[in-house]
């Protein structure tokens, strides 16, 4: 499995062969506080860089979720749809939200390693 | 505008809270365990709310007084005891909400507790309305405490022995650590629990002991989950300038004695349409599934014709689901009636049920 990478709307991706794990980050839920809804794209359909691919709600907001990459939706977890509390318990593990078929893996390139994005998301906070 | 702070600021610094701005003030929204653990604490166990930002209006004055006020509120105030309290509004002529508000007959004449964002203009208009032949003093040197939950009764009476005596809707002076303190049993979140006015340098102490006793500072993010699972309105929401009492289903706070004669602001508009029934009234909606319908989404029927709105909708944690209010025609007011809630352009069903959501631990009387 590839290095996790980071995007700046604070989701995470992995990468096994040509099929992309992604989820929000951790500082994300804390961001967020309890989140108690979870929707996610259908399988079979496309998403496009940058573009959104699913909703999260804490109890007091909602915000979108944003595709880091491009591709098909491949594998959607339904766990975290029926049980969105397991977001703020995992983000970055088991809490993953869907995974993608891409298409161009060098828009990976752009993406934040570990490092940058820890740095990113510290002065983005401040 | 610089934005205001209240007493206990510091206090809420150093138990983490996250900020926001509320009504010109910083307050807390939440501390670090989150909203839905205050939540869940404050309905177990007891929870402390800073709400020293709304308005404690004294007014002083005799039986003139209680004649003028009756011209104002929809409320039978010459029948009204000593220390009851009645919650009422501030209407204008076509009986819109200026404010909803707490009204309390105590030996100086009235004390009203009114929501922060209005405190001003509600001011200003009973100003008007009075003239200058009362005391009137918006007082800034109080906080205000709410401390409510199933052991806030025990916490608070081992520091203000005899606050346990007091029925719902009743309030008093107490004295503790060499000053006075006006209790009222009330609250706005569908749990038991106590007001208390304190004076400003005493308050952090009082809240430091509460705190001591085993009550939690609880933000105001948990104070609206709550206040909505008990189906209370909240200004800004469910009650503006363009609503009734008796659209927002508020029928039972205006007094019956009041409605034969009016004779108060508002009172023709609320005679019609009490006899009449409102167009549009508020209701309690429960959205299949998860789906979570905030503020302002819009309701519709089945054929596609728009028959409402949403003033507030949230997660609610001890009905472990999402929940909402608002205004929709009276013809789908009915509970169980299906609508439909447009939430991101798709129409997800939801039925209208019946408010609260949770169920009351009003004390109702303690003799």
């Amino acid at each position: 499995m590839s290095e996790v990478k980071f995007s700046k709307e604070h989701e995470w991706i992995t990468l096994e062969g040509d099929v992309a794990t992604i989820g929000i980050t951790k500082h994300a839920t804390e961001m967020l506080g309890d989140i108690v809804f979870a929707e996610l794209p259908e399988k079979g359909s496309n998403v496009e860089k940058d573009g959104t691919a699913g909703v999260v709600e804490s109890t007091k907001a909602a915000s979108d979720v944003y595709t880091p990459v491009s591709g098909e939706v491949v594998d959607t977890n339904q766990a975290i749809v029926d049980d969105p509390s397991k977001i703020n318990e995992d983000p970055e593990g088991s809490a993953w939200f869907f995974k993608l078929k891409m298409k161009d893996q060098s828009e990976m390139d752009s993406l934040m390693n570990k490092e940058e994005y820890d740095k990113f998301a510290k002065e983005s906070a401040s | 505008m610089e934005i205001k702070k209240t007493s206990l600021n510091k206090l809420h610094q150093s138990n983490n809270a996250k900020f926001v701005e509320f009504a010109g003030y910083e307050m807390p929204i939440q501390y670090s365990k989150g909203i839905i653990e205050e939540h869940k604490f404050t309905r177990s166990h007891s929870g402390i709310f800073d709400v020293s930002h709304m308005g404690q209006l004294f007014i002083h004055g005799d039986e003139t007084l209680t004649e003028e006020l009756e011209k104002i509120f929809p409320l039978d105030l010459k029948n009204l005891k000593q220390n009851c309290s009645k919650y009422s509004f501030l209407m204008n002529e076509d009986a819109g909400i200026y404010d909803d508000l707490i009204i309390t007959k105590i030996e100086e004449g009235y004390l009203i507790i009114l929501n922060a964002a209005c405190k001003d203009k509600d001011f200003e208009i009973l100003s008007n309305l009075l003239g200058s032949k009362f005391k009137m003093n918006l007082d800034n040197n109080r906080s205000l405490i709410a401390i409510q939950g199933p052991k806030s009764v025990e916490i608070l009476n081992s520091i203000i022995n005899g606050v346990d005596q007091l029925n719902f809707m009743t309030g008093n002076w107490f004295v503790s650590d060499n000053q006075k303190l006006f209790v009222t049993r009330s609250g706005y979140t569908g749990e038991d629990g106590f007001e208390i006015s304190i004076s400003n340098d005493k308050v952090e102490k009082f809240v430091e002991n509460l705190i001591k006793k085993g009550a939690q500072l609880i933000g105001l993010g948990a104070r609206d989950t709550l206040r909505l699972e008990a189906g209370l309105c909240l200004y800004g929401h469910e009650l503006d300038i363009n609503k009734t009492p008796v659209e927002a289903n508020l029928r039972w706070a205006i007094s019956k004695s009041r409605l034969s004669n009016g004779g108060f602001i508002g009172s023709k508009k609320i005679m019609n349409q009490m006899q009449d029934g409102a167009s549009q009234i508020r209701v309690g909606i429960k959205p299949e599934g998860r789906l979570i319908a905030r503020e302002k989404t819009k309701i519709f029927d089945d054929t596609d014709t728009q028959i409402g709105e949403i003033t507030s909708g949230t997660f609610g944690p001890s009905v472990n689901g999402p929940i909402a209010m608002g205004y929709v025609n009276k013809e789908f007011s009915k509970v169980d009636t299906k609508i439909l809630l447009e939430v991101r352009g798709k129409k997800h069903p939801a039925n209208v049920c019946a408010l609260p959501f949770y169920k009351k631990n009003y004390v109702k009387g303690v003799n």
